[in-house]
């Protein structure tokens, strides 16, 4: 039987790996994509797990919204890398640093 | 479920947001078949839009509150209020930009349509009764705004700001949902009067209703962009085309409050102990860094930036009040905020032409030789943001700073008084650098009728409104009850 603590705890272990992805990785920007998706699956695994327990619908449904949003955000990221990539030949994260101040 | 949609008279309350999509969408079809030949076009037609919006909201206009979708959608006066200032504000950021866009060759329709798409999220957010269509009204507004600051595609620091702006608001959006699911979690309901029922039914010091309040803090302090969440915000503002910085410094203000509002004031106003604390810290540390690093700036764009932080945490003020004076405080300082926002973004994009992007301080040297009236206007806004009476921003501080005297926070009211004096030091060197330096920048100005127009009525609504606070300081005390 696995109860509602334990998946609780599963998602907060992925959610919180995918917010250190992110501020740790200095390298590669698409890394970031990566672990801004990852965060989101987490808060998806929260809402089924919660709907499963109060035996409320609401949750699941909200589940369809966030892959959707997370379906259009990916593409807008990765519109924007190529935009990035086209500029600076590059897509490392310790060269985004040109504006100071 | 009280209000399940029987007939097309059931979605009456949300007949502005209908409008605005349908009319977004024939915006962009006419410019995919017209936009090339016909350059007008889609600027009239956005304008034609933002009119018909506005004509439906003040006719159609809830009397009391009124709900709709399953209660998902809630229409009251406060939202029509906050959705005609909407109207305005992107409005006039495009008359501002028009002449901006058609000299670098911007002038493309992406940028009125996701402008549109942005407002969109904006009403929905402001019209949220669900932590659902709050979460969409969000991201709407959001992912419009990453490709807006994206637009130019030949700009390298636009790309990187982006990038930037899409990362950091990618984990805010994360950290709100997650917030969200655990809200929902303990209280069983998506829907905002619900969560306010439950929340009083498990006692505000649950555990799993804490943790995730402080997550929906964590969200709604990133897109206020209050410190320590305010990392964003100077190089958005900064990277971004002049027009899109115009846009996002203005219009998405309002949402921020009404995200505000309705989260933290409706759905978990049984918590507001809880958040109080919270927005002390974000209110003092916005207020103090904001208006320091200001003043090391020599670009103008990124010390609004700053200016924008240090004024976000003024509004923040009003909400660590708690009170119907604390909001409605709040929401006059935001509103006010936006007219002066407007206006000083307006001013950089008045000055710029062909190769002179007029965003550092240097290139405003000696404006009051070259044109003696808009140097005026710039400074009715400098003082207004200084918070000088008897310009508009001097009632705005005065109302959020009484609202936390009243409930005991004098040294929060001090610490926001201090700051705003050393704030008041780089929006005067702005006016010494326009009034007492020769002119380095020979250009005359070469901005068209209508702009001229509206900024010059946009400076003087900043001088009207603080010799007449009342007109609108009675509107938000009448909506915000």
């Amino acid at each position: 039987m696995i109860t509602l603590p334990s998946v609780l705890l599963l998602s907060g272990i992925l959610f919180s790996l995918s917010v250190a992805g992110i501020f740790l990785n200095r390298k590669n920007v698409i890394i970031l994509l990566m672990c801004i998706e990852l965060m989101l699956l987490a808060v998806n695994f929260n809402f089924i797990a919660f709907a499963r327990q109060l035996g409320d619908i609401d949750g699941q449904v909200f589940v369809f919204f966030i892959l959707t949003v997370a379906a259009a955000e990916s593409a807008i990221g990765l519109a924007i890398l190529v935009v990035l990539f086209r500029e600076r030949r590059s897509i490392n994260v310790s060269e985004l640093d040109s504006m100071k101040g | 479920m009280a209000t399940d949609i029987t007939s097309i008279a059931d979605l009456a309350p949300a007949g502005a947001e209908i409008f605005v999509l349908a009319a977004t969408c024939v915006v962009l079809l006419a410019d995919v078949f017209w936009g090339e030949r016909q350059r007008w076009l889609t600027y009239t037609l956005s304008l034609l839009t933002l009119a018909g919006a506005a004509v439906i909201t003040l006719t159609h206009g809830a009397p009391g509150r009124e709900l709709a979708f399953s209660g998902m959608f809630v229409s009251d006066p406060m939202g029509d209020v906050l959705k005609v200032f909407t109207y305005g504000a992107v409005a006039v950021s495009f008359i501002y930009s028009r002449d901006y866009l058609t000299r670098r060759g911007l002038a493309k329709g992406e940028f009125y349509v996701l402008a549109l798409f942005a407002m969109l999220g904006i009403m929905v957010m402001i019209t949220a009764g669900s932590l659902l269509t709050v979460y969409l009204g969000v991201e709407l507004l959001s992912l419009s705004l990453y490709a807006l600051v994206a637009f130019d595609r030949d700009s390298g620091i636009a790309a990187e700001s982006a990038m930037k702006y899409f990362v950091l608001g990618a984990i805010a959006s994360g950290a709100l949902l997650y917030g969200i699911s655990m809200v929902y979690g303990v209280t069983g309901s998506l829907r905002l009067d619900e969560i306010a029922v439950g929340v009083s039914e498990v006692g505000a010091s649950q555990l799993g209703l804490v943790f995730g309040l402080a997550f929906i803090v964590v969200g709604v302090a990133f897109k206020f962009g209050a410190v320590p969440f305010h990392m964003w915000l100077p190089d958005v503002y900064h990277g971004a085309p002049t027009p899109v910085t115009l846009f996002i410094g203005s219009a998405p203000k309002i949402a921020s409050f009404a995200l505000a509002i309705r989260v933290l004031a409706e759905g978990l106003g049984g918590m507001v102990g809880g958040w109080q604390d919270m927005l002390v810290v974000l209110a003092a540390l916005s207020m103090g860094l904001g208006n320091v690093v200001a003043i090391s700036q020599t670009n103008l764009k990124r010390m609004l930036a700053y200016s924008t932080i240090s004024h976000v945490g003024f509004i923040l003020l009003g909400f660590v009040a708690g009170t119907a004076t604390g909001y409605q405080a709040a929401m006059y300082y935001t509103l006010t905020y936006v007219i002066m926002a407007l206006g000083g973004f307006g001013m950089i994009l008045l000055l710029s032409r062909d190769g002179f992007e007029s965003d550092r301080l240097e290139d405003f040297k000696g404006l009051a030789k070259k044109s003696p009236w808009f140097a005026l206007v710039m400074l009715m806004l400098m003082f207004s943001m200084a918070g000088v009476p008897p310009f508009v921003g001097f009632w705005a501080k005065i109302g959020v700073i009484g609202a936390v005297v009243d409930k005991g926070y004098t040294w929060l009211a001090g610490i926001a008084v201090f700051f705003s004096v050393i704030g008041a030091f780089y929006y005067l060197r702005v006016i010494k650098l326009m009034y007492f330096d020769e002119p380095t920048d020979v250009g005359a100005i070469e901005a068209g009728g209508s702009m001229r127009f509206v900024l010059s009525a946009n400076g003087l609504a900043v001088l009207a409104l603080g010799v007449f606070p009342s007109v609108l300081l009675d509107l938000c005390i009448r909506v915000l009850q």
